[in-house]
């Protein structure tokens, strides 16, 4: 048994629903593996991938998303063990797991606390929707190697958001391996994207792309202020954890409307 | 409470009938009926029963710019024997094909059942001027084919051109003779069912026998709720004036089991008269091919494979 | 031109297309000979040694037998209940959660063996059971598991905490979705609770006990007492109840009601209705008909909220009602377990001549009745697709519930007259609106005192909509946010 050579994982991206290789070939060496280094074509095709993935995931029923995102629960209760090894151990899998199921249980309700209907002073139906702004650039923060990730992923997919997800330099296998059980999962192919590399190298380009809508830089240690200065070019919504979880971590990354409508025989 | 006007008001039924009230339509409600049609569990005799009415009603269609007298031989010969191997197998409706392959369908089916139907007015986009769409016409006439199936310009329903549209069936019906008109509205194209509703109304005013669904060349093409939306105008018509009209749903229809869907929604829209060739057509290719298979596998109680069935 | 010769074609219609019977497969799911009580987690003989038989009202053949609770029984319930609400009141609310969600996934992965047994125990059609009954019942679960761990955000400012021992009481028309109606807030709120469903339909309350095995509830905290009316009576009696949900007739509704007089229960009533469908001469008019036909004819007309009064705009009036009689034909009336059939059986023998009479008494009265064909089976109680035209505001069949497939058609002019007539009622579950003007919707849905309101619709639920009376149809809400206050007290 002990002769036995194990088959070593190949780490890669996860774009589109497929775990290609990084365009420009490159790996860096990062916990002992051989990890793909993204290169600035690869975020612009995970943004190609998570915008054409919007319509439909925001186009899903609340209930369907919901369910969904339970079953990417499901499907990490069944990864613990390789999530565990590439993370601090099982008590922060667990955590991550249950904060999936918590904000799975929020797609249905959102409406209901985010929205209202309106008493406008006029014979005149109004109402506000919460809705999902599209696509969403997240940088991973580095610690807890896997909650982390999860706890900014999970709140922009819950109402509808696409997401491109720059892991973190230091843990980049538990984003991967998270990325399996997405891959696994219902989760439709290009909502969620995740890429290895050097955060220095990735996060300007995320940040200054014109079909991002929202960027989230909780995990953006020194650079914030230059990622926020190129997010200004096309009024990107810029994101900050404020809670570690809550409803209104969720509404950062959505739109209000309101709509108007007589009332008249 | 007054209807807004949205067909010109000198628009008659053939026969001087009143045009049914136009109305709209409410997709949600339209597409969650046809959903509850397609749930319908058809199964033995009276699955075998819609296979071989299928069958009949299906117009086998080629309408590819590398279109050969070859292919259309092989196209017809199919047509009148879709299984040389059962003889118990019926023809099909008609081979439906662009004009300038007219002549040879018409030599390949003489003697036989299958009509010749073909394709004119500039199809499939409608984009020429009139003279031309007539000449199309009655060539496809001349040529020998017994049925036409025009295309109305969308381009002028689009642009509120409603009366233009009414004029180009009338003028087209005329220049078919004897021959059955079936006016394709490409409902892919028109945007809401209340828009496919209206252009039914126009296409049966101005002569239509049939009204069709689509050339095959857009997507989407024949879809449960739109033949459904189009089945409910041919019923308003029908309660009013007595006239028939028959639909035909042409593009996707690839499987047995979708056809049996739109079976189901042409049974329970407008009754069991309307189960008739001389009513309802699929325009279909490959929807043959699956029908034979669901046929044998009905008598045998075996799954098939394609292989067992001829590619024409 | 050439003369073109047209192939002669034998192409004549048939004359009928009869569909072959489609039955689902029954084997999915078995029936135990005998089932006890279900109280702290066990099956348990009652201690009345009293049984019944449950039927299926399509063929008249038993199913099985169950248990006549009697006091003893139920205050033995109301006891597992109390005791296992010190553990669940406790629990973290995110593990409550994810009993509930399991909840949820058990009843997914066994829909096909519920749904038939929901149809043989009660007659609705299998296409319904299948494709509403148990989609919704574990939607429901999903939705409110995931309040469970987020009452601070239903009720903000606020600090909701459980109220303690629920007991609820269940009606024959959705056995398992009222079930799922009452229990899923109740236990996600951090309640326990004591359920019993209607003596005619026990069966799928005694599955879902098998559920709650599966998915791991702790013993206590669902417990479901079989019964008839006597065992209602004493679960309502019961001392140590904190509050009682009760979904059945207002009749029933105001003697529970009564009996709660002076006592610190809360009491939520979910009770019956007359509702109005209205429809304008602007309407989308075949969808119109489908909605008439679905608000009335849907599950046998055996719903609270049925649509049972078509008022129409005079102008459209005979268009309409053609079209609805021709529709009224191609309802499939027959076994609820073949895949076609469209209108079942009606739940019991009472129910039957309750129905009978009140269409007499329509008959009677002076309105004009008609049914279409309809082939209808030998054993078990059947009724035919009904519709009244020439009805009057005062005929009994205007005014009084008849839980069955029978619709009254009544005329209105104008959009007020429209409000005052479906207003006029002792009723206000639910009220229809078919129009093309938005505008008209939302003025139509200010002005009628009814707790839903249908705009080009009808018969739409989901769990994360509330639902429920004004007037005698009864008050509190199920569904949605709003669902989740009955259930609790707030310091």
């Amino acid at each position: 048994m002990t002769d036995r050579l194990p088959v070593r994982k190949t780490y890669k991206l996860f774009v589109g629903g497929a775990f290609p290789r990084s365009e420009s070939g490159r790996t860096l060496e990062v916990e002992g593996h051989n990890v793909a280094r993204a290169s600035r074509k690869d975020a612009r095709d995970a943004v190609v991938a998570a915008r054409k993935a919007v319509a439909g995931w925001s186009g899903a029923t609340a209930y369907n998303r919901g369910q969904v995102l339970y079953r990417l629960a499901e499907t990490m209760e069944t990864r613990t063990d390789a999530l565990a090894a590439a993370s601090s151990g099982r008590r922060e899998v667990a955590r991550a797991i249950d904060r999936v199921v918590w904000y799975a249980g929020w797609a249905d309700k959102l409406a209901q606390v985010l929205g209202s209907s309106n008493p406008v002073a006029g014979p005149y139906f109004n109402f506000t929707l919460p809705e999902p702004t599209g696509v969403v650039a997240v940088i991973a923060p580095d610690e807890p190697p896997l909650d982390g990730l999860v706890s900014r992923l999970v709140p922009a997919l819950v109402g509808g958001n696409a997401v491109v997800a720059i892991a973190s330099d230091s843990h980049p296998l538990a984003a991967i391996e998270l990325a399996e059980a997405v891959a696994t999962s219902d989760v439709p192919a290009g909502v969620v994207n995740v890429l290895t590399g050097l955060r220095s190298e990735l996060a300007p380009v995320l940040a200054g792309h014109m079909d991002v809508n929202a960027i989230d830089v909780t995990g953006a240690d020194g650079d914030r202020a230059a990622l926020e200065e190129l997010a200004a070019e096309n009024v990107k919504r810029v994101v900050r954890a404020k809670e570690d979880q809550s409803p209104w971590e969720i509404a950062s990354f959505m739109e209000l409307k309101t709509v108007w409508h007589p009332i008249g025989r | 409470m007054s209807q807004t006007v949205a067909l010109p008001r000198s628009l008659e039924l053939p026969g001087g009938g009143r045009l049914p009230r136009l109305g709209s339509v409410d997709a949600v409600a339209l597409e969650a009926r046809a959903g509850e049609l397609a749930k319908r569990s058809i199964k033995r005799e009276s699955k075998i029963f819609a296979l071989d009415l299928a069958i009949r009603m299906i117009d086998l269609t080629t309408l590819e710019g590398a279109d050969t007298p070859g292919k259309v031989r092989a196209l017809s010969t199919k047509a009148m024997h879709p299984d040389p191997g059962d003889p118990s197998i019926p023809s099909v409706a008609a081979v439906c094909v662009y004009p300038s392959l007219v002549a040879v369908a018409r030599r390949t089916l003489s003697g036989s059942t299958v009509h010749v139907a073909s394709v004119a007015t500039a199809f499939p986009s409608g984009q020429a001027p009139l003279e031309v769409k007539l000449a199309d016409v009655r060539a496809a006439v001349k040529a020998g084919a017994d049925e036409i199936d025009m295309v109305i310009d969308r381009g002028a329903f689009l642009s509120g051109r409603i009366g233009q549209v009414y004029d180009e069936v009338v003028a087209v019906k005329e220049a078919c003779g004897d021959a059955h008109l079936k006016v394709i509205l490409e409902t892919g194209e028109l945007g809401t069912y209340d828009a496919v509703r209206r252009a039914s109304l126009v296409a049966i005013a101005g002569g239509a026998d049939f009204i069709k669904t689509s050339t095959g060349k857009v997507s989407p093409a024949a879809t449960l709720p739109v033949t459904l939306c189009m089945l409910e105008a041919i019923r308003d018509v029908h309660d009013e004036t007595g006239l028939v009209v028959g639909m035909k749903s042409a593009g996707g229809i690839r499987t047995a089991k979708q056809a049996i869907q739109y079976l189901c929604v042409l049974h329970e829209t407008l009754g069991v008269d309307w189960l008739t060739p001389d009513r309802f057509r699929f325009g279909a290719s490959s929807l043959l091919n699956d029908l034979l298979l669901q046929l044998r596998k009905q008598r045998t109680g075996i799954y098939r494979s394609p292989d067992e069935f001829t590619l024409d | 031109m050439g003369a073109v010769e047209r192939p002669r074609t034998e192409v004549a219609a048939p004359a009928s297309w009869d569909y072959a019977p489609a039955p689902e497969a029954r084997e999915i799911v078995s029936f135990e000979r005998r089932y006890g009580l279900f109280i702290g987690g066990k099956q348990v003989s009652p201690k009345s040694r009293t049984w019944f038989s449950t039927i299926s009202p399509s063929t008249e053949e038993p199913l099985a037998e169950v248990a006549q609770a009697g006091q003893k029984d139920v205050a033995l319930a109301v006891d597992a209940a109390r005791d296992a609400f010190r553990t669940w009141s406790r629990r973290k609310p995110a593990e409550r959660a994810k009993v509930l969600f399991r909840i949820a996934r058990v009843l997914q992965e066994r829909a096909r063996e519920l749904a038939v047994a929901e149809s043989l125990d009660g007659g609705k059609p299998i296409k319904e059971s299948r494709d509403v009954d148990l989609p919704l019942a574990a939607a429901h679960f999903f939705y409110y598991a995931g309040w469970a761990d987020k009452l601070e955000y239903a009720f903000p400012g606020r600090s909701p905490k459980p109220l303690g021992v629920a007991a609820q009481i269940v009606p024959w028309n959705f056995p398992l979705l009222m079930l799922s109606w009452k229990i899923a807030p109740a236990l996600a709120c951090g309640n326990t609770v004591v359920l019993k469903p209607a003596e005619t339909t026990p069966l799928t309350a005694l599955l879902f006990a098998d559920v709650c095995r599966q998915a791991e509830v702790p013993p206590g905290v669902v417990n479901i007492v079989t019964g008839d009316g006597a065992t209602g009576a004493y679960l309502v009696r019961e001392k140590d109840i904190d509050k009682v949900a009760f979904t059945g007739s207002t009749e029933v509704g105001k003697a529970i009601q009564r009996e709660l007089a002076g006592r610190d229960v809360s009491l939520t009533l979910e009770l019956g209705g007359k509702a109005a469908n209205i429809v304008f001469d602007d309407c989308a008019l075949d969808q119109a008909v489908e909605g008439i036909v679905n608000g009335i004819y849907f599950n046998q007309g055996h719903v609270c909220c049925a649509g049972s009064r078509l008022l129409v705009q005079e102008s459209i009036h005979d268009q309409l009602v053609r079209k609805l009689k021709r529709r009224m034909a191609t309802l499939r009336v027959g076994d609820p377990l073949d895949k076609n059939t469209d209108v079942g059986a009606i739940n019991s023998s009472a129910q039957l001549e309750r129905i009978s009479e009140l269409v007499q008494s329509g008959v009677e009265e002076g309105a004009e009745l008609y049914q279409p064909p309809c082939r209808l089976p030998e054993k078990g109680w059947w009724f035919a697709p009904t519709v009244f035209t020439n009805v009057a505001q005062s005929h009994r069949i205007a005014r009084e519930e008849i839980f069955g497939p029978v619709l009254s058609v009544l005329t209105f002019r104008t959009p007020d007259e429209a409000v005052e007539k479906a207003n006029n009622t002792m009723y206000g579950l639910s009220a229809g609106v078919w129009t093309e003007k938005g505008s008209r919707i939302l003025w139509m849905a200010d002005r009628l005192r009814s707790g839903v309101v249908w705009g080009n619709t009808f018969n739409r639920f989901d769990p994360s909509s509330p639902f429920g009376g004004y007037k005698e149809s009864g008050f509190g809400r199920e569904g949605g946010r709003h669902g989740l206050e009955p259930y609790l007290r707030f310091e």
